[in-house]
Formats: structure tokens, C-alpha cells, sequence
């Protein structure tokens, strides 16, 4: 090119020396002295602002429980009756006087051991639902409208139409924490699917991964994430099924339980099947949570 | 033609319809590119230049004409064209190591050993010298980092030609240059053919041997091509005075500003 240039003759470039060569620098983490005291400290110092807060606000809410409550008939009973009246229950979890006179230790596994086959299923079915829909256009437009009325409906009101369908209560109680389970794996599944990223396509494109691996190596670690969220919402959502499936069960179960200390005017003990309830919920998302963080490292919700 | 280039890019042309409307993104684009030549492709954004390159990835496919590279029609993605992707696109769950292991076992699985494998996996984390943070994962690691396995990646699949789309567009400008050094260090030593997107002129008459000038879109085309005629190995700090660094540098910013103005185009 001939094109003169006075411009850009006097244009200096940013000087950067040619020979520096990129090094990293590994710096280990300082130790500190005296590691073992310090670290209880620490975690000593933690551990308290984690529970002081919640055991402060929960004596607070008894005690407001309590004077609302107390010397009252009828109604909610305080915590003090509770106590009164619920008191094996509570110390003793795994008392077994046979048939359905157990312990709420029992009635809780029994619970979970149906959420599990159900909670299961769900899973299975869901994930395979959610991909087929995040990978098929057509799938997507059939069926998401589905899912999204389905997915609306209260456990409670599956119940009449699963003992239509199944005749038996054991299959229709499964099918109550399946069906009210599903939606939140099947919808997570496939947004995650849907929302993969055109880079990860294309990588494995110009890999020429063949389906099988693109699924196993590629659309199922970077979709982890949503499966997860989905799963977890979907554990939360069975385990709030299983008071409406086990109405109709009988016999062992928290569930159950619950509707039979109602029959029975026994609120004392419904309240410490609640916690129960409560307690074991809240750990099943947190196993579910914890799952989600070990099998994709750390990039889980 | 009996062609003798490497990689010939003869007469694409590249349409995208969406219903009833189709947007010709390039017309008629012909080039030739020798082995072991360095060719940046650059233009205005829109300007469809990396649709040029997916192309030549075989990620796009041409609506006219075709691409050949070494004597082979290009018809879809695959290894021996290896693309550097602008955000590295690694996979965040592999570490540093995984990741170009992916691409290695893939490419060499049969062809070599599982200890083959693995000191070629090393030896192209050495080439980019990534070695220490081999298990570290994608999002432990700076962006110049990334992008650098990015590049040890597509080096490891041994590419006929190596494909860069705008690979330090995301970096800042000291990292930008380690990394373009790195490159033409790379290139030196290994003599790829390359084919590189960027919009940075400095960049482009830095590491090219020749300039390809994109016009505007829609239907963009080759408008000019300027060769850099510089001796390898190219120091930075020397050439930028040298009168055929500057003169290619001029001709490309008056063919991007004087010329072909994305306002007074559009105006």
C-alpha cells in the first residue's frame, strides 16, 4: 500500500517487554501458629452465631405460646400441656408396643421408606420427561403446557382419582408423592436442557462427540445444577404429600399418625408429629442440597 | 482452478433465513491460505467475519459455494479445524487437565496409548505453560488463563488448521499481550496454519502474514487484502517502528474508517 501515512508514523506503541513469559506464582496459604485452639475458637465462635439467634427467637415464641395458651381447655393446647400429655412420645421415639403403637421414630422411617419409592420413580421418570422436553421442540410444545396445569394441582386432589385408577391404597399413596413430586423435576430438567450453553454444542461438535457421550460427558454434568434445584423442590413437595397419602394407608406412618391422633382428640401429639415432620423435611433438602453440591462440584445451588 | 492452497474458501456465500425473511450475511467470499500461514480475517462487528470462520469450522453451513481443505471438502465440524472459541468455552466441571483430555482421548482414542495420551495432554498444557494449574477447574483460573487452555485444547487435537474467534477479545491489554506472544511463540514453533478473527488492527498486523479486510454487512465480502511482509520471529517492541508493520497498520485503519465506516454506511 502506498497510502502515506504521517499519522500513524509517530504512534507509539504500549512498551511491553517481548520476553516476559507468563509465570504463576503459587503462594501457599499462611499457617497460622497455633492451629488447633484457634481453629475451635473459630468454630465455636460460628457454631453459636448459627444457633444462639434461633434458640432465642423459639424460647421468645413458647413463652408468647405459653401465657396465650395456658389454662385454657380446648383449642391448642400450650407448651406446657404438651409436655404433660406427650411426654413418652417425646422422650422415647422407638417404643414398639406392636401394631401401630410405636414409637414416631417408626412411623417417620415407614413414612420416608414410601417417599423414597415414590420420591424415586419421580426422579427417574422426571429426568427422562425434562430432557426429552428440553431436547425436542415438539415434545417441548406438546407437553409444557400440560405440565404446567398438572403441576398445579394439590396432592390432595389426586387422591380420589389414583383410587379410582389403582383400586388399592398402597399403589395410589405411591402415586400421590410421584405425581406431586414430578413436576418441579420435570420442568427444572428441562429448562436446564433448554438453556445449555451453544459454546458446550459446539465443543462438542468439533469433538464429534457421538450422542451417547454428548449426553453422558456434556448435557448431563452442565444440567446437574437445574436437576438438582428440580429434585430438591421435588423431595420438599413428597414429603408434604405424605400426610395426604397416608390418610388413606392405615397402619404405620407418620401420616397416618397424624390423622389418627386427630380421630382421637390427641392435639398434644399431633404437635410433636409436626416437628417431627418439620425436622425430617427440612433434613431430606438438605441431603438432596448436599448430594447436588458433591456429584457437580461445587456448582449446585 | 486446480487449487494448490491449503485451505481454499472458494466463492461462499452464507444466508440465514428466519420464516420469510432471509439475511444474506456474506457473498461471494474467496481466499486461499497456505500452510503455515497466519491470517487474520477483521472487520466491523456484524461484519460477519466469524461467520467466515464457523464456516470453515463447518458450524455453519454455506448456502453457495464450499470450503476445501487440504484436498477435502468441508462439511461439518470436526478436529482437524480445531476453533478457539472467544469465551473459551471450557467445561466448568473438568479441570484444566479433564478438559484438554476430553479432546485428546477423543481424537487419539486406538491411535495412541493411555500414557501417550497423557503426556500429550501435558505436553500442550506445557506449550501454553498451564502446567501448574492442571487440576484446577475453569472458574479457579483467570480469563487469560482459561483462554490459554482453550488454546492447548485445540493444539492437542494436532489441527490442520487452527481457528481463532476473536480468542483475547474478552482480555485485558497486558494479559492480551502475553498471550499474543504466546501465540506467535506457538506458531513459530509449530508452523499452523491459523485463522484468526479479531477486531484489533495491532493485533492483526502484529501476528499475520496477511490481513483479510471485511466490507460492511449485510452480504460482507472480502475488500481488501494486505500482506504484512515481516520477518519471523517478530518482536514486538521492534517492529512498531518497522515501516511495513505501520504501513499494513495504516491500510487496515483506512479501510475500516475511511472506507468503510460503519456510520457513513449506514447513513
Amino acid at each position: 500500500m502506498s497510502v502515506p501515512a504521517p499519522k500513524f508514523e509517530t504512534v507509539e506503541q504500549v512498551p511491553t517487554p517481548p520476553d516476559v513469559q507468563p509465570t504463576a506464582v503459587v503462594l501457599p496459604l499462611p499457617r497460622k501458629g497455633n492451629g488447633l485452639l484457634r481453629w475451635l475458637g473459630e468454630a465455636a465462635r460460628q457454631v453459636a452465631s448459627a444457633v444462639i439467634p434461633p434458640v432465642l427467637v423459639l424460647a421468645v415464641l413458647l413463652a408468647v405460646w405459653e401465657m396465650l395458651m395456658a389454662g385454657q381447655t380446648g383449642g391448642l393446647p400450650a407448651p406446657s400441656t404438651i409436655w404433660l400429655e406427650s411426654k413418652d412420645l417425646i422422650l422415647d421415639p422407638f417404643f414398639d408396643r406392636g401394631g401401630v403403637d410405636k414409637g414416631l421414630f417408626w412411623h417417620v422411617l415407614t413414612s420416608l421408606s414410601r417417599v423414597g419409592v415414590g420420591f424415586s420413580l419421580a426422579a427417574v421418570v422426571g429426568i427422562g420427561l425434562g430432557v426429552l422436553v428440553g431436547v425436542n421442540l415438539w415434545a417441548h410444545r406438546g407437553l409444557d403446557p400440560i405440565f404446567q396445569v398438572l403441576r398445579t394441582v394439590p396432592p390432595l386432589a389426586w387422591l380420589p382419582i389414583s383410587l379410582a385408577v389403582f383400586r388399592e391404597a398402597q399403589p395410589s399413596a405411591l402415586f400421590v408423592i410421584f405425581v406431586t413430586a414430578i413436576w418441579p423435576i420435570v420442568i427444572n430438567t428441562a429448562a436446564g436442557v433448554r438453556n445449555l450453553p451453544a459454546d458446550y454444542i459446539n465443543v462438542s461438535r468439533v469433538l464429534r462427540l457421538s450422542p451417547l457421550e454428548f449426553f453422558f460427558r456434556i448435557l448431563l454434568p452442565a444440567t446437574t445444577p437445574h436437576v438438582f434445584t428440580g429434585l430438591r423442590i421435588g423431595i420438599g413437595m413428597s414429603w408434604l404429600a405424605i400426610v395426604a397419602s397416608e390418610m388413606l394407608l392405615g397402619g404405620v406412618g407418620v401420616g397416618f399418625f397424624i390423622w389418627d391422633q386427630y380421630n382421637s382428640s390427641r392435639i398434644s401429639d399431633i404437635v410433636v408429629a409436626l416437628l417431627w415432620v418439620g425436622l425430617t423435611g427440612y433434613l431430606l433438602d438438605r441431603m438432596v442440597a448436599l448430594l447436588g453440591r458433591l456429584i457437580s462440584r461445587g456448582s449446585a445451588a | 482452478m486446480a487449487s494448490k492452497a491449503y485451505l481454499s474458501i472458494e466463492s461462499v456465500g452464507v444466508s440465514f433465513s428466519r420464516g420469510a425473511v432471509a439475511t444474506e450475511v456474506l457473498r461471494d467470499v474467496s481466499l486461499r491460505v497456505d500452510e503455515g500461514e497466519f491470517v487474520s480475517i477483521i472487520g466491523h462487528s456484524g461484519c460477519g467475519k466469524s461467520t467466515l470462520l464457523n464456516v470453515v469450522a463447518g458450524l455453519v453451513p454455506v448456502t453457495r459455494g464450499a470450503v476445501i481443505l487440504d484436498r477435502q471438502a468441508v462439511e461439518a465440524p470436526g478436529p482437524d479445524r480445531a476453533v478457539v472459541f472467544q469465551n473459551h468455552s471450557l467445561l466448568p466441571w473438568l479441570s484444566v487437565y479433564e478438559n484438554v483430555k476430553l479432546a485428546v482421548d477423543k481424537v487419539f482414542a486406538g491411535k495412541r496409548s493411555r500414557a501417550e495420551r497423557r503426556d500429550w495432554v501435558m505436553h500442550n498444557l506445557a506449550l501454553v505453560q498451564m502446567t501448574h494449574a492442571r487440576n484446577q477447574r475453569p472458574s479457579e483460573i483467570s480469563g487469560g488463563m482459561k483462554q490459554r487452555v482453550g488454546i492447548a485444547r485445540a493444539l492437542a487435537m494436532e489441527p490442520k488448521v487452527l481457528l481463532l474467534d476473536e480468542p483475547f477479545g474478552a482480555l485485558d491489554a497486558l494479559t492480551r499481550a502475553h498471550l499474543q506472544d504466546s501465540v506467535m511463540e506457538i506458531h513459530g514453533k509449530l508452523k499452523n496454519t491459523v485463522l484468526m478473527v479479531t477486531h484489533d488492527v495491532d493485533e492483526a498486523a502484529l501476528l499475520s502474514d496477511r490481513i483479510v479486510m471485511m466490507t460492511n454487512g449485510p452480504a460482507a465480502h472480502i475488500g481488501e487484502i494486505q500482506p504484512v511482509d515481516l520477518p519471523r520471529p517478530r518482536k514486538r517492541l521492534e517492529i512498531d517502528r518497522e515501516p511495513a508493520y505501520l504501513n499494513a497498520r495504516h491500510a487496515v485503519i483506512a479501510f475500516l474508517y475511511a472506507r468503510h465506516g460503519t456510520v457513513r454506511d449506514a447513513a
